[in-house]
């Protein structure tokens, strides 16, 4: 019988079935931050268990709060930083290097088609767009895999969603998988893996998959899942160049982690996303979605362009064709985060930071910030967010504030109008 | 291993996340019981108040998808620091459900018919679980109701070593 890409890498890495529908697996990489990481590191130390399983196979960033924020926040950082150092890992990224993680690792050549890879927050499901199965989990997992470099999962299984057609101009990554969540529901897909396939995901760059990998966790999936092709060897030959004579070979290699032609499917979901439209969330839950063309009007305070979601390069290349030229309304305030120093760097190259500047746009460091309210950018009460990040839930970016998420064409759009609307990049036609 | 039992904290809601569970401001801390004081103080639930409602609870009794959302193992602390160490519900995001299994605590899944008479029992219901066999005794005013549910092998064991931690540990050594 045909396998799923996720039962390949659970049977390639499998160490124990304590019971039949439990599999211990084998880990190639923990990544590690500042918020869920001390507690393990506690944890760990007070039972003796302070040896990290393999230095090299970890990575630690200092993401959510960057620069600290306060005294608690500072002994967060303190508490990673010293203990990375102490264990030896090198792959260890402060401030001034630091960026949000699921851009940063990725950028760095951390995930790799067949990989597993855990880290204590859920948005790890975003390193599934490298053919990776990349699962967000809690402290005592992430503890366990820092130890013993496994970690535990219930059966692989995979729903398929075939993305076919072209996108519209204006319609991006984050419209297809706001409508997807839209259709299948925040537990559309829990306990399961998203698989994405089909000529539009062909189509997409890397960010683009990782854009709709990250919202898997919105649908409840334990991660999002795209086969290695051409795009992925183009994207990781930096790193693998030294390994690899050609990409040719790398492809080949990979064919190990596509899912066979007879493998099984809980549901499979075929979309033609050249019907899907510009999305937002009008609720508290990432499966309320409307067009943008609903909810046109929305009064907004603040506009968010940043995060694990959409703070990469092709994020604000967006943002900055929508802002070029042009002043934000008086009303709002806009905010953006570049996800990496890298992505920062090269908006700087681009002349993108410019035009953001130009256009009255504050532009923080990288950081997790504002996304969950922690920093760089917290709602008052009673406030509006146009925000390009991944949650919308009551009092995410702050007590009583309300997230509209959308993609950076159509936030870029709602910080020059003051309220939301359609980018000029898009035409309905 | 913990005993599981008491006073029954209802919330009647799909789909509580975890950032309602214990708002991310709070994860700066560094230890569990700083929490305590901040369980479901964000969950705009009608009827309901943080400061009256959870004192001398021991089982919460909810609907669908419970601690969707965030992975912060801070969600079954903030519980486990108000003496709350089992969850009952229709079902469970991935991510909580292991971590409360992972902290040697019980999330049990019950049919939404099942939910409903929970749901609808006195709100000085007690409750009683054992996990050997898997049995909740629900006793309300002068009635008495049991439910079983399904325990896996390996849910089990973890919620026998005290948690995943210490299993792993002694398992894969």
């Amino acid at each position: 019988m045909g396998r799923t890409i996720a039962e390949k890498i659970f049977d390639a890495h499998l160490v124990d079935k304590p019971d039949a529908g439990s599999h211990v697996l084998r880990l190639d990489a923990v990544f590690c931050h500042e918020i869920t990481t001390p507690i393990a590191i506690q944890e760990l130390r007070e039972r003796g268990m302070e040896s990290v399983f393999d230095p090299a196979r970890i990575k630690a960033v200092i993401d959510h709060v960057s620069p600290a924020k306060d005294s608690l926040t500072a002994e967060q950082g303190k508490v990673l930083r010293d203990w990375a150092r102490r264990s030896g890992i090198r792959d260890f990224f402060d401030i001034g290097r630091n960026g949000v993680c699921h851009a940063l690792f990725p950028e760095q050549g951390f995930a790799r088609p067949g990989m597993t890879i855990i880290m204590g927050d859920s948005h790890t499901c975003t390193h599934g767009a490298f053919g990776a199965f990349a699962a967000g989990v809690g402290t005592t997992d992430l503890a366990v895999g820092i130890h013993k470099g496994v970690a535990v999962f219930r059966e692989p299984k995979s729903i398929r969603f075939i993305l076919n057609g072209k996108l519209r101009a204006g319609v991006y990554a984050k419209d297809v998988i706001l409508y997807i969540i839209g259709q299948i529901g925040t537990d559309g897909a829990t306990n399961c893996v998203m698989e994405f396939c089909g000529e539009a995901v062909t189509a997409m760059s890397m960010e683009s998959r990782m854009t709709i990998c990250n919202m898997a966790v919105e649908a409840g999936a334990s991660s999002g899942i795209c086969a290695p092709d051409a795009v992925t060897a183009d994207y990781l030959w930096p790193f693998i160049s030294a390994e690899c004579t050609s990409k040719e070979e790398a492809l080949a290699s990979w064919m190990a982690w596509h899912s066979d032609p007879d493998a099984e499917y809980e549901k499979t979901f075929q979309y033609d996303v050249s019907a899907v439209e510009p999305m937002g969330t009008f609720g508290y839950k990432p499966d309320q979605v409307k067009t943008i063309r609903e909810l046109e009007g929305t009064h907004i305070d603040q506009v968010y362009i940043g995060s694990c979601t959409n703070g990469r390069i092709e994020d604000l290349r967006v943002a900055a064709d929508v802002l070029r030229g042009k002043k934000i309304a008086d009303s709002v305030r806009a905010i953006l985060s570049p996800a990496t120093p890298a992505v920062y760097s090269r908006a700087l190259d681009e002349g993108l930071v410019k035009i953001f500047m130009d256009a009255g746009v504050c532009l923080t460091n990288p950081t997790c910030g504002a996304c969950l309210g922690m920093s760089n950018g917290v709602l008052a009460s009673g406030e509006t967010a146009a925000s390009t990040t991944n949650r919308n839930f009551n009092g995410r970016m702050g007590k009583g504030g309300m997230i509209h998420l959308m993609s950076p064409a159509s936030a870029a759009a709602a910080a020059l109008a003051g309220h939301i609307r359609n980018s000029a990049l898009y035409t309905a036609n | 291993m913990k005993k599981f039992g008491g006073r029954i904290l209802f919330l009647d809601r799909d789909d509580i996340n975890t950032d309602e569970i214990i708002p991310a401001k709070y994860l700066t801390v560094l230890s569990k019981d700083a929490l305590s004081s901040h369980l479901l103080e964000d969950l705009a639930l009608p009827g309901f108040d943080p400061g009256r409602d959870i004192a001398g609870k021991g089982v919460l009794v909810t609907r669908a998808n419970f601690g969707c959302g965030s992975s912060r193992e801070h969600a079954p602390w903030a519980l486990e620091a108000n003496g709350i160490y089992a969850v009952i519900a229709e079902s469970f995001a991935r991510i909580f459900r292991q971590n409360m299994y992972n902290c040697g605590m019980l999330a049990i899944e019950l049919p939404k018919e099942d939910i409903e008479r929970i749901i609808g029992a006195s709100r000085d219901a007690a409750c009683v679980i054992t996990t050997y066999p898997p049995n909740i005794v629900i006793t309300s005013e002068d009635k008495i109701s049991t439910w079983s549910f399904v325990l896996n092998g390996f849910d089990r064991d973890l919620i026998q070593a005290g948690g995943w931690l210490d299993y792993a540990h002694k398992k894969y050594g």
